[in-house]
């Protein structure tokens, strides 16, 4: 048998590496950058400080410690959410039998092929209404934003634990109801625990998936103390884009690095819940 | 035997109990509110609601309900019904200029037409409420130059008498009202915008708030006639006859009032796409980029991903665990931080790119480096989880059948193309599907990085780098005037499309497993 050799290999890695690290040298770089402007930020840092962390909590244009808040309840809360209305369904779907089963899940698979923004007119309305009866659910609250993104919690969510459940032996669950589990418990004591890596995967990419929103965010949150990190670091660099360049990116390497880290720690899990049908890019 | 009723209720859990009884309160809580309001859609609404909750988790059958109930609502009432209202609006022309109904849009062209006759009298102006905190509702108190002193409101004028009312000695104004709560100037200030908005109605005209403490008869110079559907400018005697959502003036001078309404358009927004010339272009082009943009996104992704995935899949190559998690890192970030540091990259005058190859190539601004800056983003975005997908299907192509092939002598390209690729295929195909539409509506890409610019000369709706949800969103939102018919029917049609496509790959799919799977 032939002997492959190795080091062509490294050397498409290594290229590999050099494409995917220098956008995240550049940040790092840039947060670091003791002037804090785009034109004086390159590759290697000509020098180090936290300048740019300290303007960031102490700048009254950008609340970041509220914006981190914000970010993290309403992702958060709506990933927690997301997921159990989506086993939900999921489980309804894998294990139930009722009237209608395949007809409603063709129908959650073609509504989330509405390009769900167009409706923002529609979801404006529709909020400013129910801001006048309710305002802690109205527009420019954290409630209001976290109940648009659950609209869509029964949808791809749906198929992908679908997906997954079907995977898991009906017999475990047919055995709990002989010994008289309700459905409650055999959904709660029985399936639940067995998909938690899955749920784990979805929450992870709900919550992902909501911190990059920016189009929803931008049209309700509009006060400067109710926006995400996405809206608010938006602005920070979208009306000058040099010279607020190291405090926009000290704002994005704390926002990236949990999430990065979250995604290291959960890499095995991933893969599973990626091939079971989840995209991004 | 069935259950007895008392039976029944003590099998119920409590954790739906306590749900139900929740939900019971909040409608009752909201009930109030929304009667107040008049709003019979929403009791409606709350009511059927919490029947239905109640109906689902009280009742001993339902069960697959109990599972579906609180997405679907959601899911109805924040996805459907916006869809539906958006669908809805693809048959009128709503928009900018055509927001109100006609009626609605009648009584704004009158109120917009009240202008102060030469000469009138003015009036001295005092704002009140009943309480002291500026709440409202509001009067007006007004003081005639004869001195005397009227109490106006949304209905008309009422004499005061002196005695309930003390005047400034100069200017008659009122100072302090028997049962009212005069404002001072600074509330009357913050008020701005409300009180701009309140007239008091006398015959011919309305009485209107000029400054803080002044106020002036206004006439109407625009009047309608509900029965032949016309508007006359008084002033010049213009006759503006209703047509088509707006009011066009009789003479055939081709002017328009300011002021549409809402109609029904019928198809007219679907057939101007494809047979009015100035948007039949623009959104050909757009849509044929945005066809290319979504293929070779998903062609260069999944062809590096692969390619990483090929290269990395060796028994004897060290690092392995290494070079994954790196390669991890671009998935793992924040899409939207990546993407606007990837737009500042490509700045002309400060970007790295231009520093690193010391050029001066303006990235975002000419067509098709900007087309290419777009693409190499996305492919940065997308290639680690088109790595990790394949890598995990790599570990799915059976061993023996690679041997097996070996040992016939066949090329480890052939190797790779008639063993390898299939199985990838077969596992990769729905998730390349599901790229494809995720970044046939890849908004935020767009957005963040060129926002659609550049902009061809003699276009202003539609750039280069639009993809048609981002040119969609132009015309919906844009500065240029919303035209959210237009919008509306444009989404429907991507609808259609992403659905078509989708649905066209799907059924391949299952024809490639079928091929395969004997």
């Amino acid at each position: 048998m032939m002997k492959d050799r190795m080091w062509w290999r490294h050397l498409v890695g290594l290229a590999a590496l050099v494409f995917a690290l220098v956008p995240i040298i550049f940040l790092i770089s840039a947060a670091l950058n003791p002037v804090g402007t785009l034109s004086s930020t390159s590759l290697i840092p000509s020098g180090a400080s936290f300048s740019n962390f300290s303007k960031l909590f102490h700048d009254p244009n950008s609340p970041y410690v509220r914006w981190y808040v914000n970010t993290l309840v309403i992702c958060g809360v709506a990933a927690v959410l997301n997921v159990l209305i989506g086993v939900s369904g999921a489980y309804a779907f894998s294990r139930l039998s009722f009237r209608g089963r395949r007809p409603g899940l063709t129908g959650i698979l073609l509504v989330q092929m509405f390009p769900n923004f167009i409706a923002l007119t529609a979801l404006y309305l529709l909020f400013i209404n129910i801001g006048s009866v309710l305002p802690v659910a109205g527009l420019n609250t954290s409630l209001g934003l976290i109940l648009v993104y659950l609209g869509g919690a029964m949808g791809v969510n749906t198929w992908l634990l679908k997906g997954y459940l079907d995977t898991i032996p009906k017999e475990l669950d047919e055995a709990a109801r002989i010994d008289g589990a309700s459905e409650a418990q055999v959904f709660f004591r029985v399936v639940l625990p067995l998909a938690v890596p899955m749920l784990v995967v979805v929450g992870l990419f709900s919550f992902v998936a909501n911190l990059n929103e920016i189009l929803l965010a931008g049209v309700f949150l509009t006060d400067t103390t109710h926006k995400t990190l996405a809206v608010g670091l938006y602005g920070l660099v979208s009306g000058n884009h040099n010279t607020d360049y190291g405090e926009f990116a000290a704002g994005s390497l704390l926002a990236g690095i949990p999430v990065v880290l979250i995604y290291l720690y959960l890499q095995k899990y991933l893969v599973k819940g990626l091939t079971a049908g989840a995209v991004k890019g | 035997m069935a259950p007895s009723p008392a039976e029944r209720l003590a099998r119920l859990s409590w954790p739906r109990v306590v749900f139900v009884g929740l939900v019971a309160a909040f409608a009752v809580l909201t009930i109030p509110t929304l009667v107040d309001k008049h709003s019979w859609t929403g009791v409606t609404i709350s009511v059927a609601v919490t029947v239905i909750l109640a109906y689902v988790y009280l009742t001993p059958k339902r069960i697959a309900a109990r599972f579906l109930v609180p997405g679907t609502i959601l899911l109805l009432a924040f996805q459907v019904y916006p869809i539906g209202y958006t669908i809805s609006t693809a048959f009128t022309n709503y928009g900018d200029g055509h927001r109100l109904s006609q009626s609605q849009a009648v009584a704004q062209l009158e109120a917009d037409s009240v202008l102060e006759q030469p000469g009138a009298q003015r009036y001295e102006l005092s704002v009140a409420t009943r309480t002291a905190d500026a709440s409202g509702p509001f009067v007006f108190f007004l003081t005639d130059p004869n001195g005397k002193v009227e109490r106006g409101d949304a209905t008309g004028l009422t004499p005061v008498p002196d005695a309930q009312v003390a005047k400034d000695p100069f200017t008659g104004k009122v100072i302090t009202a028997q049962g009212w709560h005069i404002l001072s100037g600074i509330q009357v200030n913050g008020l701005g915008q409300r009180l701009a908005g309140f007239e008091v109605p006398v015959s011919g005209g309305f009485i209107k708030s000029v400054g803080l403490s002044e106020a002036y008869v206004g006439q109407f110079t625009m009047k309608y006639d509900a029965a032949t559907q016309t508007m006359t400018d008084t002033r010049t005697n213009t006759v503006y006859k209703a047509s088509n959502g707006t009011f066009k003036a009789a003479d055939g001078s081709g002017k328009m009032l300011p002021i549409g309404w809402k109609i029904d358009v019928r198809f007219k927004n679907f057939t101007s796409v494809l047979t009015d010339a100035a948007i039949r272009g623009p959104f050909l082009r757009v849509l044929i980029w945005t066809i290319a943009f979504a293929i070779l996104s998903v062609l260069t992704t999944f062809g590096l991903g692969l390619l990483l995935a090929v290269v990395m899949d060796h028994p004897r190559m060290r690092g392995r665990r290494l070079y994954s998690s790196l390669l991890l890192l671009p998935y793992a970030m924040p899409a939207f931080i990546s993407t606007l540091v990837w737009s500042s990259m490509y700045n002309k005058d400060f970007g790295l790119l231009n520093k690193l190859f010391g050029t001066h190539i303006d990235w975002l601004g000419s067509p098709w480096a900007a087309r290419g800056s777009v693409l190499l983003t996305n492919l940065w975005l997308g290639f680690p989880y088109m790595f990790l997908v394949c890598a995990g299907l790599l570990q799915a192509v059976p061993q023996e059948l690679k041997e097996v092939a070996k040992v016939d002598g066949a090329s480890p390209f052939r190797v790779f193309r008639s063993v390898t690729m299939p199985t990838v295929l077969i596992g990769a195909m729905p998730l390349l599907i599901a790229s494809f539409s995720y970044n046939f509506n890849n908004f935020n890409v767009i957005r963040l990085l060129t926002d659609g610019g550049p902009y061809p000369s003699g276009s202003s709706t539609a750039g280069d780098t639009d993809i048609l949800i981002s040119y969609t969103y132009r015309l919906a939102f844009g500065g240029q005037g919303a035209q959210y018919g237009l919008a509306s029917a444009i989404s429907f049609l991507i609808f259609v499309l992403v659905g078509l496509i989708s649905y066209a790959g799907f059924r391949q799919t299952r024809q490639l497993e079928e091929v395969y799977a004997r």
